[in-house]
């Protein structure tokens, strides 16, 4: 049996004794001693079920890298034989020709930054994580390639699931009330598409509100309306 | 017969001051007073290491770079950095080593930027203090805080939180002033030895033990456990303000 010594939705710091036990269930950030449980950052304690509490970091901007995570990322470098992009984490990413193109290129002769140059920006996929190289991405697949136009924004890569929402309700909830286009990459970049501009600083405003105040419970209800009073005041114009 | 000379008690500390998240272009960030000393910490990381060669196979290198504004101190202090500069960088770097999960990020590189503002005695210990809240600010995973605090024997006296008066005690100076005479007759004969500390809660132990003077053996427990003492209450002070930062985001 475990012993929780903080109340749902509290805040919890690095070396706060949080929870003590066997057979308890955790997620999210935390280290062990023993059976002693402690938050390795500043994070948000939530109670799921007897005997079972997530830690949820509220700090952070560097992303940890995870194969399958769609990530949106900036092409730092053209080699002979892909690209190295940053993703916002502490190691570059690299985009094997393989993974970019469907056609036979000759690197040889072709420019290689004609398909993706210095500063583009990427939607990809992390594939592979090893443990001294390069992570590895790919732009193959729905949704993947190079993003024309719109703006980037970023946040903490920590408070994406909360951007996103249960089942991807936040983000649905924006989209459909603003009718931008949205892409929400794992790494914290979200990528904001809308032939208003204002619309798109409006989005923008809201992912920050997300951002800030992901801790704060009915949080869906604050977006909703803040989205909403944003839009009036934009047709009013 | 008069208290410490600015008024406090052997273990009380000067009045402490913190903030967190100051600097939005750093990861972390965080500002740390104590008394009149002022220390602006900033961390930048994990993030890719240039050059490539100083890359740890197995963890992320921490590089601290401790240094003193040249307006901290009454006399100008040279910009260049000092070899103080460099040792205080490489203790402080030892001391930060045993708090970081630094295996969790291989050949990626936390830098910490301790920039002191204002020295009144104490600066390595401000400067400590100001980097763990910075790096708790940046999201770096963390044991626990560490707290840097100095303890020091004045003339006769074991006391807290030095200030530069202090550190600077000399009795056979003093006796000559006039209006010093009377500390004289309250910290008694001797000059001041100072051991900056720095202390992490959970783990019960310093991570740094300095010391620059002379004190008999038989003392030093004393002054250990009064310098965990001060400590704990830098630490509650530190996690109080941390805390009212998250719990009160205005919407």
């Amino acid at each position: 049996m475990g012993k929780v010594y903080f109340e749902n939705k509290s805040i919890v710091l690095p070396g706060e004794l949080v929870a003590e036990g066997k057979d308890l269930e955790i997620t999210g950030s935390f280290y062990k001693v023993d059976d002693k449980v402690y938050p390795k950052c500043i994070s948000l304690l939530e109670i799921k079920g007897p005997n079972k509490i997530k830690i949820t970091p509220l700090t952070g901007k560097t992303y940890i890298p995870r194969v399958g995570d769609l990530v949106i990322g900036i092409v730092q470098e053209v080699t002979l034989s892909g690209w190295l992009i940053d993703i916002r984490s502490c190691y570059l990413a690299n985009l094997p020709l393989r993974e970019a193109l469907n056609e036979f290129v000759d690197v040889f002769t072709s420019d290689l930054s004609k398909y993706y140059d210095y500063g583009d920006v990427v939607a990809c996929k992390i594939i592979n994580v090893p443990k001294s190289k390069l992570i590895q991405v790919s732009v193959k697949g729905e949704n993947l390639g190079k993003l024309v136009g719109g703006r980037i924004i970023e946040i903490s890569p920590s408070k994406v699931p909360r951007v996103i929402g249960k089942g991807g309700s936040m983000v649905q909830l924006i989209k459909q009330i603003t009718g931008a286009k949205i892409l929400v990459g794992q790494n914290g970049r979200i990528w904001i598409k809308h032939p208003d501009p204002e619309v798109v600083c409006l989005v923008a405003q809201a992912i920050y509100l997300i951002d800030k105040a992901s801790h704060i419970s009915g949080l869906t209800e604050k977006v909703k309306n803040f989205l909403e009073e944003g839009m009036k005041n934009l047709m009013k114009k | 017969m008069s208290p410490r000379y600015d008024g406090r008690k052997d273990d009380e500390l000067r009045e402490i001051e913190a903030k967190v998240g100051i600097l939005s272009e750093a990861d972390g960030s965080a500002l740390f007073r104590i008394g009149k000393t002022v220390v602006l910490a900033a961390v930048y990381g994990p993030r890719i290491l240039h050059p490539r060669h100083l890359a740890l196979e197995d963890r992320a290198l921490l590089r601290v770079h401790y240094n003193m504004a040249t307006y901290s101190v009454p006399e100008r202090k040279k910009p260049e950095p000092s070899r103080r500069e460099v040792e205080l960088s490489l203790v402080i770097k030892r001391a930060l080593e045993s708090i970081i999960f630094v295996e969790e990020f291989p050949k990626a590189v936390i830098d910490i930027y301790l920039h002191v503002l204002q020295a009144d005695a104490g600066t390595r210990c401000a400067a400590i203090t100001a980097a763990s809240l910075a790096l708790a600010d940046a999201g770096v995973p963390i044991k626990d805080f560490i707290v840097g605090v100095a303890v020091g024997k004045v003339g006769e006296r074991i006391v807290l939180d030095l200030n530069k008066w202090e550190e600077d005690y000399d009795s056979e100076k003093l006796k000559q002033d006039e209006k010093m005479k009377e500390f004289v007759e309250y910290y008694g004969e001797g000059k001041s030895t100072d051991m900056p500390l720095a202390y992490v809660p959970r783990e019960d132990a310093f991570a740094l033990i300095q010391m620059d003077g002379k004190v008999p053996i038989d003392e030093i427990d004393k002054m250990l456990k009064l310098g965990r003492k001060g400590a704990l209450q830098i630490y509650e002070k530190i996690k109080e303000v941390v805390r009212k930062k998250y719990l009160s985001i205005p919407l």
